[in-house]
């Protein structure tokens, strides 16, 4: 690994990206596959604002076709110090992606000494995803769901993808993944503006449970093995995940309620 | 038929390095040195924008004196190598020993084989651990590298500068004496440096993942003049040492002594 010095006018500049195509080659070079693979696939992330900024939550399995392939597998990363990306679709390409993006967002901010807006950041999440098409196509599709803390505007923004690289900015909350539809609606039913911290992780979680609930794919709590999912908060402060215990606690909370609600209600749902 | 002049190897290396001199020593010098939380980098530089002190990597720092478009390749170069080390291996892979071999490296093959050498000294910087020491890298215009264990000083009057520094240098000192220091000797008896001449920046063990971070505007203002209440003991020796992990840098209520 020599110094990487460029002439000028071939500089890549603060594109890590560009630079590895320069110096090492793409890393994930899409091949034609004549049936579907089967690799782990990754399923149900949510992210909603609350009054500090966003929370950001993703359950822990992994399958693989019918089987799972992964219990404990986190969906949910911190792209840098204000902004979160979580993933749906093919587990594998899915990670390198966000390692990837962790990556570029660090170099530029170190190459041009200021951090991207947030904007920026969501833009060149959009291109990754735009250059993973081809493998989309083959039936690797990676469909992220990215949200930070805007700084300039003082508060928490949400954007969804496509896998052809398109990007929306959502105003409240998004969900995503096989379990997306049921995740949203869940939130869709308790959300209100500015939720303090502990409502919107516990609505976070709610969501996460209905998902699991109706879809195959996404994974409830593993109350046996003392999993749960992976909830993670991004304010002024930058990012933090939310304490293991904290999140355990209020699915006990969640799980106690729903069990006093049938006793009580008496119908089988 | 002309004949090219005969010039003596002695002689060009000669002028090379009289040349690379020069342009380094117009520029003002650097101090780096250890103290207990991981290394302080203290450079004159009155610009806000055009840095002498950057980031690397997470334990890695970079510090240039001399012409700054040169230097500032050689910094945009080793993020480079950095990152890309770092992703096709492990964060852990990455280290500054390498790094400063390749600088040495390029800044010899420029000084032996081009018309004109870099004009720059150059410091790569690593905050120790897993009970490895900090190491201090300091690499001259012509690839010569130097690894000091306490503190390194870069520039045109490095010397001096480092007799001022070897003067007041103590084991384990805090951030507080390590830049009162630092900036005492930048500025030498005749002169006095306030926020506005400096570029101060650390590599800290309580500063997490990125240890790298800029001591800047207010935090600097305090660190340099102490602490902010009127009745703060100033001048007394013997600071309340290691506030575990903290961020800020700023400073603990006793206060060592101000620079003469």
């Amino acid at each position: 690994m020599g110094l990487p010095l460029f002439d000028p006018t071939e500089d890549p500049g603060p594109d890590f990206a560009a630079l590895l195509r320069r110096t090492a080659g793409r890393p994930v070079e899409a091949r034609p596959a004549e049936s579907a693979l089967r690799v782990p696939h990754a399923t149900t992330v949510v992210a909603l604002r609350f009054a500090d900024g966003v929370v950001m939550a993703g359950d822990r399995r992994a399958t693989e076709g019918y089987s799972i392939a992964h219990r404990a597998m986190e969906k949910v990363f911190p792209a840098d110090r204000l902004s979160a990306v979580a993933i749906a679709g093919a587990a594998g390409p899915a990670v390198e992606m966000v390692r990837l993006f962790q990556v570029q967002l660090e170099h530029y901010e170190k190459v041009e000494g200021v951090s991207l807006s947030l904007e920026g950041k969501a833009n060149q999440l959009a291109g990754m995803v735009r250059e993973h098409l081809p493998m989309a196509f083959q039936g690797l599709a990676v469909v992220p769901l990215f949200a930070g803390y805007d700084p300039s505007r003082g508060t928490g923004r949400i954007y969804t993808y496509d896998v052809t690289g398109g990007h929306y900015e959502e105003t409240d909350f998004q969900a995503t993944g096989s379990g997306g539809r049921d995740a949203r609606n869940t939130i869709k039913l308790g959300y209100k503006e500015r939720l303090p911290r502990r409502d919107a992780v516990m609505l976070a979680i709610e969501a996460l449970y209905e998902a699991a609930d109706e879809d195959a794919g996404t994974g409830g709590p593993d109350l046996v093995r003392g999993i749960y999912p992976l909830v993670a908060a991004v304010t002024a402060d930058g990012y933090k995940e939310v304490d293991g215990a904290e999140v355990a606690e209020l699915f006990n909370a969640l799980i106690d309620r729903r069990r006093a609600e049938r006793v009580s209600g008496g119908a089988a749902r | 038929m002309t004949m090219p002049f005969y010039v003596a190897p002695e002689q060009v290396m000669k002028d090379r390095a009289e040349y690379a001199q020069k342009g380094i020593a117009r520029g003002r010098s650097l101090v780096a040195t250890v103290y207990d939380e991981g290394v302080l980098i203290v450079a004159e530089n009155p610009s806000r924008s055009l840095h002498k002190i950057s980031e690397i990597y997470d334990r890695i720092a970079f510090a240039g004196v001399g012409k700054y478009n040169e230097y500032d390749q050689l910094r945009v170069a080793g993020v480079r190598h950095a990152d890309t080390k770092g992703f096709a291996f492990s964060r852990e892979d990455v280290d500054a020993r390498s790094l400063a071999n390749l600088y040495a490296q390029f800044l010899g093959n420029v000084f032996t084989h081009e018309m004109k050498p870099l004009e720059v000294e150059i410091l790569v910087a690593e905050l120790g651990h897993n009970g490895r020491p900090d190491e201090l890298y300091h690499i001259a215009y012509e690839g010569t590298i130097t690894d000091e264990d306490r503190f390194a000083v870069l520039g045109g009057e490095a010397e001096t500068i480092a007799e001022r520094v070897a003067e007041s240098w103590r084991e384990g000192w805090d951030v507080r004496a390590a830049l009162l220091a630092a900036v005492a000797a930048l500025a030498g008896p005749e002169r006095t440096l306030g926020p506005g001449d400096l570029e101060v920046a650390a590599l800290s063990h309580g500063n997490g993942r990125r240890a790298f971070r800029r001591i800047a505007d207010a935090a600097l203002v305090e660190l340099l003049e102490g602490p902010a209440e009127p009745s703060g003991p100033k001048g007394k020796k013997g600071g309340s040492k290691s506030r575990s992990g903290a961020a800020s840098h700023a400073l603990d209520e006793g206060a060592l002594t101000e620079p003469p």
